[in-house]
């Protein structure tokens, strides 16, 4: 079965994993790119090629293969640029999300006195309860060091953003706000219009979490409006070891760095040094290059099937799951039950079983979920779950790993006799 | 099927019957511990006499193996000297260790053997060892507290 959209089983073909055989002597099943897709041949091609024929450090050497690691580099970089509707300049590879999100939290903590992104004991940050931790805790250390407040979003009852109160919680004391566009554990995809023009409105700056976003949909930051972005390239077929930070030019202007040392400098002296232009300023060291370079390669794959089309793929997907899923007595599904700002994650439990046995029962099957509390405590708690057993849709699922996930669910149950 | 070498009836039946389930009594030291991994957490309390382990029990949340592993060693180790529980855990962490390779002692560990399957799945030994790291921890801190007097 192939729905009309997009033919996941042809995509399949691209991705080599796809021919493992897993526990139980079973295809792959693999339902959780929430944590990290799989690759295509493409993109392991493109970082091949990078280190068999181009390898030489970047901004450094005058000999050929530097000059073409340096076009290499640079031409990752206008593609994640232009994928994002940002700037070759606003365009900073960090190894990953978290470390871009801790870039700006570190540059920010790192402000002096009377600068924009100064924080003081009065100041807030606010952020919501279904971050993951990578954009909580960066977050939740820098208010300790800073002495600035915490608050945050409550969630609803239905796993959605309350924004009763975003008067309140944004107030004129808001230096920053950082809020997930799509949170990991519900699939929930946050509406940031209000959210932005509030933070915009008290002078704060907006930065969006775009891990489970810029995957799986369109994104534009300019028509956003989102002064920053953080995503990473496993999660979107890209390698592990890269991710991006997209911040407004005007405003990565005044930051301080983060990381130091080589690459990011302009003039250096024993007791004192000068930072190079952006992008370079924000990246220390010789950077990650063949795996930008496997990044950019993901992001053209991404961009020939075409987000839309994964985007309502992936909904189908979850409108098949949310289904199947629900009619089974005993199963509870964490998050909207509506297709409406969702995306291609689906979070459950089951009665009087673990997660962590569900996911192991689905292993024989061959089937490959995310269980426990996904990086987000928080949430679980305010959940009042222990943990879920999450399935997370991409491009290359069928509506036969739904299925297989359905059955699986059925396995489980008799398995543990519930 | 290979699960089944995981999931042993003895397994299963402490996870829905769990033993020394429920904090209660006075004891000489209380732990909390958390497998951050999954987000499994134990309490753990440990009541000695001298040497000698008067009771051990416990409340949390997690999987069939960490609920039934820590049941079993509740079972196993209450009433043994704390020289003697601790010869346990060490031959019961072997056996986690061991990567299928050993049945386990079955003098020593009596049903805690059932376990020996989960050394087969290094994604749940952690599981199957929270419980026990938990009980040497509180035993240590128990004896020493005992010896400084501060009981």
């Amino acid at each position: 079965m192939t729905f009309p959209l997009l033919d996941a089983h042809l995509i399949k073909k691209d991705f080599p994993i796809f021919d493992r055989v897993m526990r139980g002597g079973n295809q792959l099943v693999y339902l959780d790119s929430g944590a990290t897709s799989q690759k295509p041949l493409t993109v392991l091609d493109a970082e091949r090629q990078f280190y068999t024929q181009h390898n030489a450090a970047v901004h450094r050497g005058s000999y050929l293969l530097a000059e073409e690691a340096n076009e290499s580099y640079d031409n990752a970089r206008q593609v994640v640029a232009t994928f994002l509707g940002g700037k070759f300049e606003e365009t900073i590879f960090t190894k990953s999300a978290t470390e871009a999100l801790n870039l700006l939290a570190y540059s920010f903590g790192n402000s002096p006195h009377g600068d924009r992104f100064f924080l003081q004991p009065g100041d807030r940050i606010v952020v919501s309860e279904m971050e993951h931790h990578a954009n909580l805790i960066p977050w939740q250390q820098l208010a300790k060091r800073t002495g600035a407040e915490l608050a945050w979003f409550p969630i609803t009852s239905e796993g959605r953003l309350d924004q009763s109160e975003i008067n309140t919680l944004i107030n004129d004391r808001t230096k920053i706000v950082a809020i997930t566009h799509q949170s990991n554990v519900l699939g929930t995809i946050n509406p940031l219009s209000e959210l932005i023009a509030r933070t915009h409105e008290v002078g704060a700056v907006f930065v969006l979490d775009a891990c489970q976003s810029v995957p799986h949909f369109d994104i534009d930051v300019k028509e956003l409006d989102i002064d920053f972005l953080a995503f990473s390239g496993h999660k979107a077929l890209g390698p592990t070891g890269i991710g991006v930070l997209w911040g407004r030019e005007a405003l990565l202007e005044i930051m301080e760095p983060f990381l130091v040392g080589g690459s990011m400098i302009e003039t250096v002296t024993m007791t004192d040094s000068t930072w190079a232009p952006l992008p370079r300023r924000f990246e220390a060291g010789v950077p990650n290059m063949a795996q930008a370079v496997g990044l950019s390669a993901a992001l053209k794959y991404l961009d020939a099937v075409g987000l839309e089309r994964i985007h309502q793929h992936e909904l189908e997907l979850t409108r098949l799951a949310l289904g199947f899923l629900s009619e089974i007595p005993g199963v509870s599904i964490v998050g909207p039950t509506d297709l409406l700002d969702r995306g291609g994650v689906v979070s459950f439990t089951i009665d009087g079983v673990h997660p962590h046995d569900v996911g192991q029962v689905l292993d024989q099957h061959g089937i490959a979920v995310r269980t426990g509390h996904h990086c987000a405590w928080p949430l679980m708690r305010k959940l009042g779950v222990v943990g879920t057993t999450r399935a997370s849709f991409y491009l290359y699922n069928t509506p036969e790993d739904v299925e297989s996930l359905v059955d699986g669910v059925k396995s489980v149950q008799s398995y543990f006799k519930v | 099927m290979e699960l089944d070498s995981l999931y042993q009836e003895v397994i299963l039946d402490h996870y829905k019957r769990p033993f020394h389930k429920g904090l209660s009594g006075t004891p000489t030291k209380q732990v909390h511990h958390v497998n951050p991994s999954c987000g499994d957490e134990i309490t753990l309390n440990i009541e000695l006499d001298g040497d000698l382990i008067r009771d051990v029990n416990w409340d949390g949340v997690g999987c069939s193996i960490s609920q039934a592993s820590v049941s079993i060693m509740s079972e196993l180790l209450i009433g043994k000297s704390v020289d003697d529980a601790f010869k346990v855990v060490e031959e019961f962490t072997e056996l986690m260790q061991s990567k299928g390779s050993i049945l386990g002692n079955e003098e020593v560990l009596e049903d805690a053997v059932a376990f020996a399957g989960v050394s087969k799945f290094p994604a749940r030994i952690k599981c199957a060892l929270l419980g026990w790291m938990a009980f040497k921890d509180a035993a240590s801190q128990g004896l020493s507290q005992q010896v400084k007097g501060e009981k």
